[in-house]
């Protein structure tokens, strides 16, 4: 039977949609709107889909408490002294989950779904205890099966006393709850980040990265359930970093492009074999390289080696004060009309929507 | 749902006749055990699972499952004031918790029977509130699911500019017109000279008629309307705005619904002290056993625990009903007691007369959060409980400490309770100037309004109204007008400063 309330939840959750979807835009340029981020969900304040009511602002500036002090004391902790309506306004949090999300950004920037190369077939062992063994540990006995095979032989073997209805269980009457293994195709990806950490790069084209890079993950992370990704930093010198070295650091000096390609070349070949895995590469830099010699090793290990490895490899250009934006042209020019490689100019935050896009959209 | 348990059954019994051996007076009490999930639906439709459909009960749904989920809060108990009492009870709850919530439950169903400000309350509101949803859907059906909704957006946002006293009888608040009062002089119409006989043709008796109905019109349009400040906006919006037949039924039913919450919002203090109070008399002296007492002990500790800064009205409530008893069981009252200022003698004062339930009861009578703490918030309750006014020092913005002074502690609690807690508007006038436009004012009481909310709000009461709307109010001190007029939201200073 429908409940009468999950009919208002269902209507609920509709507007929580159509409400993300709208401002979509602003939630992608502007990471301070997302709430907290859980590990399959994020909880969106969603301060507009209240019901707005004339009503007192949410810091009253005086009110009534009880405990100790003398005048002047600062309160502890927080609360508000009205004893009356208890309205008080909080912003509503909703709670949306990360495929949810992937889903309206996919919907909103028309993003296709990707076709995996080279499914295999795994062996999940996880999911629910749906069979029945023999043989098992105690804590998963069945019991009521177990009982049935007990009152079945004892009946069977002319044991069983109507008067005395005693029933024993021997260790061949024990039955356990297992789990059914089953095939099912998976397909994994890795997603590799390459960031130019020279000294052009500021902070705000860092957020940039980091803003791109999350709703990337999100939109490939609801393409497979497996999905590995790995950071790569690099000025002259290029090494592989976890996620908060990888937004945060800062260093200085030169910048060769190729020293970050040679790395994520070696980390496919070694740990992600292109027959299983899908590889994705994305890098972002402002465009500015050690020299047109650096460049050319650069189109040549993308063309003669990474290429034939990954799906697609993404280059975004961040504008920076520094930057000479030549990179991307050197890019465009040698791989004109190759859909795996794609490149985009971010000038600034409004720009991520449209890079994403054209990273991860409908080739054209 | 289920009817309760025999064991509990046994239990419900006993202690309602302990209740009414205390002399509580209750209508017929119907129980329910409900599994979360099922508390949460009838609680996030406000007790009455039979209501209209709207998402914003889908919304509140999800908050108490959330709250339930993480284990942040646990809804123990509803009751519904109606004849029959309904009240719904946790499942999961222990035994011990049981016998303590149906010992509260009769608390308040004694106290919604009883005290005066439920007087006029609806007591078959289980089957009014499922007759409006029937309404409500039978809208839907006629005029289509998104205009109803978009129109309950609209009305619920102004659900709280009603006039919570509406309900009561009053004596005429308007004088009547007095008789010295001369009826307005006979508008004249200017004639043009002319010879009598031609007087006829130059001014025709008929344009003149016109001309005088003309202005009679435009006299009565600028004249005040409404003659006085209207406090129950809904009822003046249902009066005056452009509306359809069903959306006036909606604005309606959502003024009824807020009149029969309304006694709710404006005893809360007494009503939770004195539901806390039975409880706690009716488990302690006659219910426990004693394998209970701890688990009792935790959860009416939970109860009425109060954190620092910050006003449990269980913990208040409770507290000052037992001031109540204990004055009139020892005769702390009376004018001889008003005179004598002696503190020792004050603490040891002891007449016997022993009025204390008998005062109780009179006090549930005819009393509201507003009278009842005016009349007993002592200064020796202010000083025993540690009671302290706080304020936000400007250099910090924190806030801290400011003042224990008894009487600035009363008058703060009682500034947050007047008006239910909600700002103070009224119309003043639904012909601003002589345009048709909404001129409200907000009363400011100390606390700024929220702008941004505000602002939203008159755009939702602009669909309603289809004039420009404006509120006027102060921020900071600075008086403000808010409006909207279908196309622009604004906040401005107002010229005069307020």
């Amino acid at each position: 039977m429908v409940r009468k309330i999950d009919r208002d939840h269902a209507r609920f959750r509709e507007i929580v949609r159509g409400r993300i979807r709208k401002d979509l835009h602003r939630y992608i340029t502007n990471g301070e709107l997302l709430g907290r981020l859980g590990k399959h969900a994020v909880s969106i304040p969603l301060p507009q889909i209240e019901l707005p009511r004339i009503r007192y602002g949410p810091n009253p500036k005086s009110g009534v408490g009880q405990g100790e002090g003398a005048p002047g004391t600062p309160l502890e902790g927080e609360g508000s002294g009205n004893a009356g309506d208890a309205e008080g306004s909080h912003v509503l949090e909703v709670e949306v989950t990360l495929e949810e999300l992937a889903a309206l950004l996919g919907e909103e920037l028309g993003l296709p779904r990707i076709q995996p190369k080279g499914t295999r077939w795994l062996r999940s062992t996880a999911g629910v205890y749906t069979g029945i063994a023999r043989r098992g540990p105690e804590s998963l006995r069945h019991f009521k099966r177990t009982y049935k095979h007990a009152l079945r032989r004892t009946i069977s073997l002319g044991l069983y006393d109507p008067v005395r209805p005693r029933v024993i269980p021997w260790r061949e009457d024990r039955r356990y709850r297992s789990r059914k293994v089953t095939d099912s195709p998976e397909s994994s990806a890795v997603i590799l980040y390459m960031m130019d950490v020279s000294g052009s790069m500021g902070k705000e084209q860092k957020e940039i990265v980091r803003l791109a890079a999350f709703w990337i993950d999100t939109w490939l992370r609801s393409q497979y359930r497996n999905l590995e990704v790995r950071y790569i930093v690099h000025d002259a010198v290029a090494h592989v970093v976890d996620a908060h070295t990888f937004f945060h650091l800062r260093e200085s000096g030169g910048t060769k492009i190729s020293s970050a390609y040679e790395l994520a070349l070696r980390l496919v070949e070694e740990k992600f074999p292109a027959d299983t895995w899908n590889v994705y590469a994305f890098h972002f830099s402002d465009g500015d390289n050690w020299s047109a010699r650096d460049t050319e090793r650069c189109v040549e290990l993308l063309k003669l080696q990474f290429l034939n490895r990954a799906n697609l490899f993404c280059y975004g250009q961040v504008k920076s004060a520094y930057g000479s934006g030549q990179f991307k042209k050197d890019l465009d020019a040698a791989f004109g009309n190759d859909e795996r490689v794609r490149s985009c100019d971010i000038p600034d935050r409004e720009g991520i929507p449209k890079a994403i896009r054209a990273f991860l959209g409908a080739a054209t | 749902m289920g009817a309760l348990p025999a064991e509990l059954e046994h239990e419900r019994a006993r202690i309602e006749a302990i209740a009414r051996d205390y002399g509580l007076v209750f209508p017929r009490t119907i129980f329910e055990t409900l599994d979360h999930d099922n508390l949460n639906e009838v609680a996030a439709y406000g007790g009455f699972p039979t209501r209209y459909p709207h998402w914003r009960f889908g919304m509140e749904f999800e908050e108490l499952a959330k709250g339930y989920r993480w284990g942040l809060q646990k809804i123990y108990e509803l009751v519904i004031n109606n004849d029959p009492c309904y009240a719904y009870l946790m499942k999961s709850n222990a035994t011990v918790d049981q016998k303590l919530v149906i010992a509260h439950v009769y608390g308040h169903a004694d106290f919604f029977q009883n005290n005066l400000w439920f007087a006029p309350t609806n007591r078959r509101m289980v089957d009014q509130m499922a007759n409006h949803g029937i309404r409500i859907r039978r809208y839907m059906e006629a005029v289509g699911v998104e205009p109803v909704e978009e129109f309950l957006d609209a009305a619920m946002s102004l659900d709280n500019l009603l006039d919570p006293y509406a309900s009561y009888p009053t004596t005429a608040r308007r004088p009547a017109p007095s008789a010295e009062e001369e009826p307005p002089p006979r508008v004249e119409v200017p004639r043009l000279k002319a010879k009598g006989y031609m007087d006829r043709y130059i001014n025709p008796p008929g344009f003149l008629e016109e001309q005088r109905a003309r202005l009679g019109r435009d006299r009565a349009k600028a004249k005040k309307f409404p003659p006085e400040p209207v406090r129950d906006v809904l009822q003046f919006l249902i009066e005056y705005a452009p509306l359809e037949r069903w959306q006036a039924d909606i604005l309606g039913i959502l003024r009824e619904e807020g009149l029969y919450f309304a006694p709710q919002a404006m005893t809360k203090i007494m009503n939770e002290g004195w539901a806390t109070y039975w409880h706690s008399r009716i488990l302690t002296h006659h219910v426990l056993n004693d394998a209970e007492v701890i688990d009792y002990a935790d959860h009416h500790a939970g109860t009425v625990h109060m954190p620092p800064g910050r006003l449990n009205p269980y913990k208040i409530g409770v507290e000052l009903w037992r001031d109540i008893e204990e004055r009139w069981n020892r005769g702390c009252f009376g004018p001889e007691w008003e005179a004598c200022e002696d503190a020792e003698e004050r603490r040891r004062w002891d007449r016997e007369t022993g009025l204390g339930r008998s005062k109780m009861f009179e006090v549930r009578r005819i009393y509201n959060d507003v009278t009842f703490l005016d009349e007993f918030l002592t200064p020796e309750f202010v000083e025993e409980h540690r009671l302290f006014v706080y304020r936000t020092n400007p250099r910090t913005g924190q806030r801290e400490i400011a003042d224990r002074d008894p009487k600035a502690v009363r008058d703060a609690v009682l500034r947050s309770l007047t008006h239910l807690g909600r700002p103070h508007v009224t119309v003043v006038d639904g012909n601003g100037r002589n345009r048709g436009e909404l001129h409200l004012v907000h009363r400011h009481e100390g606390v700024d309004l929220e702008i941004e909310a505000s602002l939203t709000t008159l755009k939702n009461l602009y669909k309603i109204w289809t004039r420009p709307v404006l509120l006027e109010t102060q921020v900071e001190g600075k008086g403000k007008v808010l409006s909207f007029d279908g196309k622009e939201a604004k906040a401005e200073d107002t010229a005069s400063g307020g």
